[in-house]
């Protein structure tokens, strides 16, 4: 919608616009302070590990622990640091309940809008909008209290935790767990969005789709779902910056301790407990007034500040991408 | 044949059939496949987002006891000794107070020069994705971020600082101003969701009085949108009051709401405290552990007040009534902070 | 319609002599005498189509969306080298009965019928339901094409046909030809052989609409059923679409359904006048336009009521 830009008129209207113009301004200083603060703080950390701070190296918990009691470990300085198990837990966690989320969402979404009978559309309706707002921490008491101790009861057998208690105990409080509750968090919020944009189809495009001999099925998906792919992927966009963030419910359901689960284990890795990125800060806040333990927790959220900077990009990429053919949104 | 000989039904005798839903026996195997696919995932969506719902209710009001509301936590192992928790009722209450307090005067401001001014057209952009990456930042970098901010010495006063000179940075005041954070790309977002949406016919009108751009805005533009600013707010209070890792990170954590100094209400919210998320996560196992059953019980108040704060965004929403066009009426939640007609 | 109105006027066209009506006898309250003719004499003598047969035939059709009749008992004969109109004020039942031959009233819950409808013999209600779709194809009334590119759009419903192979590569040599085929029938190839990637949705009203009838030729339907394809058209795109459904009817059987009197002049060889859901006259257009034998016609073509 493109209106006629005036100039404001008189002094009361420029005033205004300066004042407002500076308060937006404010936002965007918050933002720049917001990675220069974290950044200048997280420095002496990448600076003392170079790039092999990304790599593994270690147990995390071990170098964690030697900065809080300021006793470096043997052969190495006290800011020594190796974030991989921490990389790859975030990888494994986000990266499959978004790729699950994806997937469960739009078939649920497509049920929702396209074959569900009424009755059923007027319970849900409410109910993903509830489970959408629920806080995490709930879920993280519903899993740390009913699930995790019943994996630990049921799936978990001796001979499993046998066979990696060299390493790592394993639990009901694992990367599977963990993953499917936060598959279940950021599902509602997809299917919302989703099931928001195939409604909004102009029931025109549909009608002519029916009309040249194409089954429901196949006009739902390309005609229904093509339209609404904006709306997908935001709708993702936004799943992985939630699934990125998350932290307390990670940090419940992880497994209490940082450990890169090793595929190579098979079906048992699926048990191993796991702490990404987020949950990491959040369970060693306590120690941020130690300094190179501030310093690697600080590196941590600048690693997080500019992924979620990054998915910004990619969010603002994919719109102007799909504007091509008159898409809408 | 004249009108009086128009016959009104078909003749007895005539099969009438009504329309058949479309048999998808005569689909493609692929097709069929899929179908019963997404039948199998809405159903089980359905039930296990019903699980989910049904399982907190019961376990809250199993637990919850009205005796829980009033009384104060006490540092105490044994369940029936450990109080209700107010303290933490009362923390959500405050922390959300705040952090709306900074972030609705602040949003609708930004939203309102977004929409009306937009001058220079980079400083607009640049705010815009400022807000956006706002939005995005995991709660807990915001956590830190405010950390480091309010334990600076200048902001001294805003929380407690020890025998050492060391501030501590973690009050409600800190906690608050962190939360505006949270609330604001929500409603910066509805509110230019609302503006937008409002035709241009409202502002020529007011311009052609000869009034300025400013009391067009104050008198005109933003009385028509209330109930999407209130919405905005409630969406913002919703997401402040659920998260944990701020407060966990921010307000120090005690038991009860402690006071620094003697100002009446300054000094509680110059000191520490907890808040409904804090106390869910201390009680449970992850936490001290010891009362699992306190936690449900604060949980279940946590997801009432949820359901609130969501009725609440559904009737502001719904205001046009049944004549809302179907896209519309169903979208079931308005988390769009990414802006998304742009 | 306006009842002041004179009698349809023909389009004024470079190569025809135009008509010009013959004053209206000044009536004051008693009802007129036989209006005049609609002008025959000018009506040029179109070649009846080398090869017309039946293909659809509607009989004793009923159909209701609910409790509410909206046709009633008709029956009509649709024939492929001829354009059959149906005319007739709103709530005819034009626009149902003719969404029924391709049994797109079954997408309206609630909606139930009588009588039989057949398709070179067979009942459509037994057909496969797509299947009949990608027979007998429709144009609506406000040009609908999919957000994809033109070659997409036209292609959309080629790459169901399980007739041109079971690999959906869409830039099989098959598929292109039938585009361009299409496009050519639909008179739009021309225009946009350019660049048949280009967004569909920024064709102007006139060539959405005539993609729409190429996305329905691509098929090679038997019947192409056409809802009011010009209501939303300015005068000159108009022009074209009708100059096109006369070129089309040779290949394909054509009904349309159109409010718009001159227009059912223009391209109609059959007419059929619907009225409250009733079938109340059929027959040509020259018989029906000049010599209407219903009292109700004759109201409605000379514009008693619209």
């Amino acid at each position: 919608m493109t209106r006629t830009r005036q100039w404001a008129t008189g002094r009361t209207d420029q005033r205004v616009e300066l004042s407002l113009g500076a308060l937006a301004a404010v936002a965007l200083v918050l933002i720049g302070a917001m990675l220069l603060t974290v950044l200048i703080k997280a420095w002496p950390s990448f600076s003392h590990n170079g790039l092999s701070w990304f790599g593994p190296g270690g147990d995390v918990e071990t170098q964690l622990r030697a900065m809080a009691e300021l006793k470096p470990l043997p052969g190495h300085s006290i800011l020594y640091f190796r974030a991989w198990p921490l990389i790859w837990g975030t990888i494994l966690t986000t990266g499959s309940a978004v790729l699950i989320a994806l997937v469960v969402s739009t078939l649920a979404a497509v049920f929702l809008t396209e074959f569900a009978p009424p009755a059923i559309r007027r319970i849900l309706d409410p109910v993903i909008r509830l489970l959408a707002g629920v806080p995490s921490v709930i879920y993280g008491l519903i899993g740390i209290l009913v699930i995790a101790p019943y994996i630990d009861e049921h799936w978990v057998s001796t001979a499993r935790r046998a066979s990696v208690s060299h390493v790592v105990q394993i639990s009901g409080a694992d990367v599977m767990t963990a993953s499917l509750v936060l598959t279940m968090m950021i599902l509602p919020i997809m299917v919302a969005i989703t099931a928001g944009a195939l409604a909004s189809v102009p029931a025109s495009w549909r009608e002519g789709s029916l009309a040249l001999g194409v089954n429901r099925w196949r006009t739902i998906w390309r005609v229904s779902l093509r339209t609404a792919r904006p709306a997908i992927v935001a709708a993702t966009i936004l799943a992985t910056a939630r699934a990125l963030g998350e932290a307390v419910m990670l940090a419940m359901l992880g497994g209490g301790r940082s450990f890169a689960p090793n595929l190579l284990d098979g079906v048992t890795a699926l048990f191993e407990p796991v702490r990404p990125l987020a949950a990491t800060i959040f369970q060693n806040s306590e120690g941020l007034t130690i300094a190179p333990l501030a310093h690697t927790v600080y590196a941590i959220g600048a690693v997080l500040l500019v992924s979620a900077a990054m998915l910004s990009l990619a969010g603002w990429a994919a719109k102007e991408q799909f504007k091509r053919f008159g898409v809408r949104g | 044949m004249s009108t009086a000989e128009l016959a009104s039904r078909p003749p007895s005798g005539t099969t009438i059939a009504r329309a058949p839903r479309e048999r998808t026996a005569s689909w493609p195997l692929v097709d069929r496949i899929g179908y019963l696919l997404c039948w199998a995932v809405g159903v089980g969506l359905c039930l296990i987002a019903l699980g989910i719902v049904l399982y907190m209710a019961v376990k809250g009001i199993a637990y919850l006891r009205p005796s829980l509301l009033v009384q104060h936590p006490a540092a105490s192992v044994k369940q029936s000794e450990s109080g209700g928790f107010l303290d933490p009722i009362v923390g959500t209450l405050i922390v959300a107070a705040i952090g709306i307090a900074i972030a609705a005067p602040v949003g609708v401001a930004i939203a309102a020069w977004l929409s009306e001014y937009r001058r220079p057209a980079w400083l607009a952009r640049a705010v815009e994705s400022a807000i956006e990456m706002i939005a995005g930042v995991p709660s807990v970098v915001l956590a830190i971020f405010g950390l480091l901010i309010f334990s600076q010495r200048f902001l001294g006063f805003l929380s407690e600082t020890d025998a050492g000179g060391a501030v501590s940075g973690k009050s409600f005041f800190a906690a608050g101003a962190v939360m505006s954070l949270l609330a604001l790309p929500l409603i910066v977002g509805s509110t230019r969701e609302g503006l937008a949406q409002l035709p241009d016919r409202l502002r020529e009108a007011s311009y052609a009085l000869g009034r300025t751009r400013a009391t067009t805005m104050r008198r005109v533009l933003l009385p028509a949108i209330r109930p999407e600013i209130a919405s905005g707010t409630v969406l913002g209070m919703g997401r402040i009051i659920g998260d944990t890792a701020i407060i966990t990170i921010v307000l120090g954590l005690t038991l009860t709401n402690e006071g620094i100094g003697h100002a009446p209400l300054i000094s509680t919210l110059r000191g520490s405290g907890s808040t409904l998320t804090s106390y869910i996560y201390t009680n449970s196992p992850a936490g001290e552990g010891s009362a699992p059953q306190k936690a449900y019980a604060a949980a279940f108040v946590l997801l009432l007040i949820v359901l609130a704060l969501n009725a609440i965004v559904t009737r502001l929403t719904n205001r046009g009534g049944p004549t809302e066009d179907s896209g519309r009426a169903f979208r079931l939640l308005r988390f769009e902070w990414i802006p998304w007609t742009r | 319609m306006d009842p002041m109105m004179p009698p349809p006027v023909r389009r004024i066209a470079v190569d025809r002599d135009p008509y010009v009506a013959p004053p209206r006898p000044v009536t004051n309250g008693s009802p007129p005498a036989a209006p005049p003719a609609v002008a025959t004499r000018l009506r040029t003598p179109r070649p009846v189509a080398a090869h017309v047969r039946q293909r659809m035939s509607i009989e004793s059709v009923w159909l209701a969306y609910g409790e509410n009749w909206v046709v009633r008992d008709v029956s009509l004969p649709v024939r492929e080298g001829e354009v059959l109109a149906m005319i007739g004020a709103s709530g005819s039942g034009k626009t149902t009965l003719l969404r029924s031959l391709n049994r797109l009233t079954e997408i309206t819950a609630g909606a139930a019928r009588s009588g039989h409808i057949t398709l070179d013999g067979q009942d459509i209600h037994e057909l496969e339901v797509n299947d009949l779709r990608r027979r007998v194809t429709m144009v609506f009334q406000q040009p609908n094409p999919f957000p994809m590119s033109i070659f997409d759009n036209v292609a959309y419903a080629l790459a169901e046909r399980p007739a041109r192979g079971g690999r959906r590569r869409r830039r099989s040599p098959e598929i292109e030809h039938a585009v361009a085929h299409a496009l050519h029938r639909a008179g739009l190839y021309d225009e946009v052989a350019g660049d048949l990637e280009r967004s569909a949705l920024r064709l102007s009203g006139g060539q959405q609409q005539r993609l729409c009838i190429a996305r329905a030729l691509a098929a090679e339907p038997e019947v192409l059923l056409l809802d009011e394809p010009c209501s939303a058209l300015d005068p000159i795109s108009t022009a074209t679409i009708e100059e096109l459904i006369v070129e089309l009817r040779e290949s394909v059987a054509i009904v349309i359904v159109t409010h718009n009197l001159q227009q059912a002049f223009r391209v109609a060889d059959h007419v059929a006048f619907m009225h409250l859901g009733e079938l109340v006259e059929y027959g040509t257009s020259g018989q029906v336009f000049d010599h209407p034998v219903q009292e109700r016609t004759r109201d409605y073509i000379s514009g008693a009521f619209g």
